[in-house]
């Protein structure tokens, strides 16, 4: 593992920045809880025991590893590139999202906290969140934007079912930056017993690169099955980017492989240009946003702008600091992937490969099919399936007009 | 001395706490704002905490919540919060911004500092900015001669509070309680922290959150050198039905609280 390290562990500095990103940006009251999940991170770290409990989980209740899935017929859509899909879709839960939970939630206990909470956009983060709870006895509370727990009822029914309070936000765009607000006020007034246990690489310090840690085994697994499978190091790995967690998660894997360029799709809504998007690092400007400095879609005053998607997971008007880092630094390359795009490869994986996507995988898969298309017949790509599209079949059958009496809108099926 | 610390003394030598309001600029409008603040000041606050309204306002409760939304979809922006402050200024008390880090750095850290002086502000509340993040916003305050409160909450350790009482200027913000503005109670750690505070700083300490009545105001009186009221003062104009009458329960509740914290 240490060979893919050495970039790696010289970021964050001790104050948890990336270059001239991260850091905190929070109240003083809750200063010392971040200290002391900082405290207990580095502690579980260099444990063998924490370290044997979460692999434990790892592998016998998510499943991991995830498969590497050759995808002929969908790669004969992208250029003919051979695109290997890392099955985050797999992991009990249905997302990437476990990964983080697990390790977070081993910690809550270990700090000696009784209660949970979490913000979740598409439910997937709330899902992880409330699975954990019930698994480890913990009290759960979830916040998710109004608009949010109607997109995706399915997962609203899976969190109840697994025994965790959702708290419908209707604040502002009543979206999942607003759910972000209302989590951090329920963490402020209940520090003392509850781990505010967030679901992706943004936030103060140390989230950013502790939730970085926990997923970072994406990409560690996906280089060695890349390696077995095609016997070198594949062109391009592609992920989505809303807060920004699965794509550190397989990044993390390959970022001191010089020759493997590193591209994150974020969502472009009905177009950057439009203004109603989520595109941060495409579309916005460096500024603080729920505790940490990154790229933030705002106005001239530094007010938070709504972002727009039809994918809930991505509809988020910031974006992790490290990413931002990567961005400045061309590590990384990141662009917008517009809603119709991203249905549009929705599609063509459902009909390819028999797979349904979550609607944030799918923009990953949109950008695949652009850059294999650049790449050539000769490309291997290595894509972040980071979910399972169950919670979205009733937005992609509206989408498409599949369900009965409902037709889709001019040019888009 | 600056200017705060005049009116921190003044209040002393009456054997007082100093009474500090809080509204948040454009809100109901902007000049409804200053009409309203200008009554505080006329009915005995001391000084004046003007908000500056920011849409993701992580410790505030719905109350000033709702205020700051409806300042921002009636339009207030930065430049329209300093001119509130020049309005402000202009009735005598002492004012300062309190404002989240966003705007602050969006708006240029030195600009927004220059600017502040020039529109006649004494300084400003960061409840976002955490001193390990402060260096260039020190180095403007100092250049612009401006007061930088800082807080101190009831979870602060020991080297906490030096860390944060040892770059504030003006006065330390205690924050009474854990959690978010408008909860109706002061809870027990505020006595606590008020008296763990003092050995770190000869700065006057201040307690904020959650003080609504005048009976609070005189409790808070005994131990500490000012006292903060915000959300009583917002829901009295949210729940008015016409501006003036907002205006008029806002000099009443200014008044009453005036009285508190002369209640020995
Ligand atoms: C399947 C899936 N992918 C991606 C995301 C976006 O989050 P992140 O960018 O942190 O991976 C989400 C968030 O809800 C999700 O559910």
């Amino acid at each position: 593992m240490t060979t893919t390290e050495s970039v790696r562990t010289t970021l964050p500095d001790a104050l948890g920045h990336f270059g001239r990103y991260g850091g905190r940006f929070v109240p003083e009251a809750l200063i010392v809880a971040l200290d002391e999940l900082d405290a207990a991170f580095r502690a579980a770290q260099v444990d063998p025991a924490f370290q044997a409990e979460l692999t434990h989980l790892l592998t016998t209740y998510t499943g991991r590893p995830s498969p590497l899935t050759d995808c002929v017929r969908f790669g004969a859509q992208a250029g003919g590139a051979r695109v290997l899909l890392k099955r985050e879709d797999l992991n009990h839960t249905g997302s990437h999202k476990i990964n983080n939970v697990l390790g977070q939630a081993l910690l809550t206990v270990r700090m000696g906290k009784k209660r949970v909470i979490a913000e979740t956009g598409a439910g997937q983060h709330g899902v992880a969140t409330a699975t954990a709870a019930a698994l480890m006895g913990l009290e759960c509370v979830v916040y998710m934007g109004e608009e949010d727990t109607r997109r995706q009822a399915l997962n609203v029914a899976r969190m109840k079912l697994l025994g965790a309070e959702v708290v419908p936000v209707t604040a502002g765009s009543r979206t999942l930056k607003d759910a972000m607000n209302e989590a951090m006020r329920d963490w402020v007034t209940n520090v003392d017993s509850t781990h505010y246990l967030i679901g992706t690489v943004a936030g103060p310090a140390p989230f950013p690169e502790m939730v970085r840690e926990f997923q970072k085994i994406i990409g560690v697994e996906a280089r060695a099955q890349v390696l077995e499978l095609v016997g070198r190091l594949p062109d391009a790995v592609t992920a989505c980017v809303g807060g920004g967690s699965n794509a550190i998660g397989i990044f993390s894997g390959f970022l001191d492989d010089p020759s493997v360029g590193l591209y994150g799709y974020e969502a472009g809504g009905d177009g950057v240009e439009s203004g109603r998007h989520a595109a941060t690092i495409t579309g916005g400007s460096v500024g603080v946003l729920h505790g940490t400095r990154s790229y933030v879609l705002q106005d001239d005053d530094g007010q938070t702008v709504e972002s727009h998607s039809i994918s809930a997971g991505l509809d988020y008007p910031g974006v992790g600091p490290e990413h931002a880092f990567l961005a400045d630094i061309g590590r990384a390359h990141y662009s917008a992937i517009t809603d119709t795009e991203a249905m549009d490869a929705f599609r063509v994986l459902c009909l390819t490969e028999g797979i349904i996507p979550a609607i944030e995988t799918a923009h990953a898969l949109a950008g695949t099919l652009r850059l294999g298309r650049e790449l050539g017949p000769d490309s291997v790509i290595v894509v972040n399936c980071s979910g399972r599209g169950d919670k979205d079949v009733e937005t992609a059958s509206r989408w498409f007009g599949v369900l009965d009496g409902e037709r889709a809108p001019e040019g888009r099926a | 001395m600056s200017k705060l610390h005049e009116v921190f003394a003044a209040a002393k030598a009456e054997n007082r706490a100093a009474l500090i309001g809080y509204l948040p600029a454009g809100f109901p409008s902007v000049d409804g704002a200053i009409d309203a603040l200008r009554a505080m000041v006329e009915n005995g606050v001391d000084m004046v905490e003007l908000g500056l309204p920011y849409s993701d306002p992580l410790i505030d409760g719905p109350t000033i919540q709702a205020a700051s939304e409806r300042a921002l979809e009636a339009g207030i922006t930065t430049k329209l919060v300093l001119a509130t402050v020049e309005a402000v200024a202009a009735s005598g008390a002492p004012t300062l911004v309190m404002t989240y880090w966003s705007p602050i750095e969006r708006y240029g850290v030195e600009r927004f500092a220059t600017d502040l002086a020039a529109a006649g502000g004494v300084g400003v509340i960061t409840p976002d900015l955490t001193p390990e993040e402060a260096g260039p916003w020190i180095d403007a305050t100092d250049a612009a001669g401006l007061d930088r409160v800082f807080l101190v909450a009831p979870s602060s350790t020991e080297e906490r509070i030096a860390v944060v009482t040892g770059i504030t200027t003006g006065f330390v913000y205690a924050a009474s309680l854990m959690g978010v503005t408008g909860v109706q109670s002061v809870s027990a750690a505020a006595p606590a922290l008020v008296a763990r505070t003092r050995p770190h700083t000869s700065l006057p300490v201040a307690v904020g959150l959650g003080v609504t009545t005048a009976a609070q105001a005189a409790d808070i009186a005994q131990y500490a050198d000012g006292v903060i009221v915000g959300s009583a003062f917002v829901r009295l104009l949210l729940d008015a039905a016409t501006p003036a009458e907002g205006v008029a329960a806002v000099g009443r509740l200014a008044a009453d609280l005036a009285a508190g914290v002369r209640r020995h």
